[in-house]
């Protein structure tokens, strides 16, 4: 499989602070749908803004070899006062993808159009965003982010304060759109038991990658919450 | 009223900042910076000074110093290196400052500066007019080429910028077309009120409208009637038309907030 991102040697620390991730050396494919777990505070966060050009590393290298990035972050919500529709937030999410000036072209409408019927919430479009309920919203920001076509999707905690049930229902679905849009998906999660289930490979990150397998392969003592948070 | 050359001149500049400080105000309100127009409004209040100095066309300087004071307030943010609000601190504080030493270097501490700091729509020329209304005009359309990207930016700037959007660039240009919303503006509401038209017609329009495109729209609407019946009440009541404006903007958001209210006193959705 071609190479999706590489990340040889990776050092990273905010300002002078101690280091958050060191010596980090992580390899991705091209269709491949990876979780991110660990602990809070372990880094994985970071992990995913380097790979994301929004942090750069201390020291290392990060390779991306995609260039359409979709990118769903933690708790997302917009800070907007304003009534904000679904069709104008997945819309917002096609503008890179589209010409800037002036009004969307009808191949950009129907990229939105199509992007609303993928995660199912097409009777909700025109409906606001803070009238959904909080899994409906995440499948909005989802929406939004595959608007513009992205090759590598990133989510940083998409399910954070939903449901398990919410939580299944958006990892199935990215499962599914990243098998038919041939996505390469990072899903940051601090709990990973929602989506082990329906990822290949499970990274976890305390710093160092500590973990880098299939989850069934996963010690036992790892599934223990007590020891995610030590 | 309209026989009279002056008031036809206040209604024409009126009617672009009415129209133009909502719009441009839209996108600093969603991201949180509504202060950034203060700021800037005392920035192009050394702009004035700047231009007595110089003996400048006064419109000019404020603009000029203004767009230099905007793109520096959002240097400073974009870089992190000084948190928002005391990036605004330092601009807002330097640019008083230096207005006061410079108008007092130029000898004209004894001008009448109530009118750069409440406004003077009644003095407006036929030349402010025709200023105001170009470089209104050109703003004006520049909001609506620009609209989406903007919009992509307010919603999730780091999403945008992950997706390959020019997000320094587009913040430099809202920064900048604040910057001259307020030069232009100067006239009809004055430095110390400018923020005012800039921000309250939003917060009106954010309780009572149904989209994003609807709440700049009506914004603008509520920017517009706004000056207008300023202006009129102003005329009739012998009033300052910069503080009957503000204060016409002022119950428009009060209006809004008891139209919004009976869904949350019936328990229908919160906003």
């Amino acid at each position: 499989m071609p190479l999706a991102v590489r990340l040889d040697h990776v050092s990273f620390a905010y300002g002078h602070g101690p280091p958050v991730l060191r010596d980090v050396d992580l390899t991705v494919d091209r269709g491949e749908f990876v979780a991110i777990a660990g602990p809070n505070g372990g880094g994985k966060t970071t992990l995913l803004r380097l790979v994301l050009g929004l942090e750069q590393a201390t020291s290392g290298h990060v390779h991306v070899a995609l260039g359409r990035r979709g990118y769903l972050a933690q708790r997302a919500q917009t800070p907007i006062d304003a009534p904000l529709t679904v069709r104008e937030l997945v819309g917002a999410g096609r503008v890179a993808r589209s010409r800037l000036l002036g009004p969307p072209a009808r191949a950009d409408r129907q990229a939105v159009r199509e992007a609303i019927e993928r995660v199912g919430l097409n009777a909700q479009a025109d409906r606001r965003l803070t009238t959904l309920s909080g899994g409906q919203q995440q499948r909005a920001f989802i929406a939004k982010a595959l608007a513009g076509e992205p090759e590598l999707l990133a989510l940083d905690e998409p399910t954070t304060g939903v449901d398990v049930e919410a939580q299944e229902a958006v990892a199935g679905l990215l499962q599914r759109l990243g098998g038919e849009l041939g996505m390469t998906v990072l899903y940051v999660s601090h709990e990973f038991g929602a989506v082990e289930h329906f990822v290949e490979r499970l990274v976890l990150v305390r710093e160092r990658i500590v973990f880098d397998g299939p989850p069934s392969d996963l010690p036992g003592v790892w599934h223990d919450p007590s020891h995610a948070h030590a | 009223m309209l026989d009279l050359e002056f008031m036809r001149h206040a209604f024409g500049a009126g009617i672009v900042v009415g129209l133009l400080a909502p719009a441009v105000g839209f996108f600093l309100v969603q991201r949180r910076l509504s202060l950034i127009g203060d700021g800037i409004g005392h920035v192009a209040f050394a702009g004035v000074a700047v231009g007595y100095l110089l003996d400048l066309p006064l419109v000019l300087t404020a603009l000029v110093v203004s767009v230099v004071g905007a793109l520096s307030i959002e240097g400073l943010r974009a870089r992190r290196r000084t948190a928002g609000d005391q990036a605004l601190a330092l601009v807002f504080y330097t640019g008083i400052a230096a207005g006061v030493v410079l108008i007092s270097a130029a000898g004209a501490l004894n001008v009448n500066l109530f009118q750069f700091l409440f406004g003077s729509i009644l003095t407006v020329t036929r030349t402010d007019l025709i200023v105001i209304a170009a470089l209104g005009a050109a703003a004006l359309a520049l909001v609506a080429l620009l609209y989406r990207p903007l919009v992509a930016v307010v919603v999730d700037e780091e999403g945008a910028r992950v997706a390959g959007l020019p997000v320094p660039a587009l913040n430099a240009l809202t920064a900048a077309l604040a910057a001259v919303t307020i030069a232009l503006s100067m006239r009809v509401v004055g430095i110390l009120l400018i923020a005012a038209l800039m921000v309250l017609p939003v917060i009106a329009a954010s309780r009572i409208a149904w989209s994003m495109r609807s709440a700049i729209l009506i914004a603008m609407a509520i920017g517009l009637g706004s000056v207008l019946t300023g202006i009129t009440v102003a005329y009739y009541a012998n009033l300052p038309p910069g503080g009957t404006t503000v204060l016409v903007a002022a119950a428009a958001v009060v209006l809004a907030e008891l139209a919004s209210a009976p869904a949350h006193l019936l328990g229908g959705r919160p906003r």
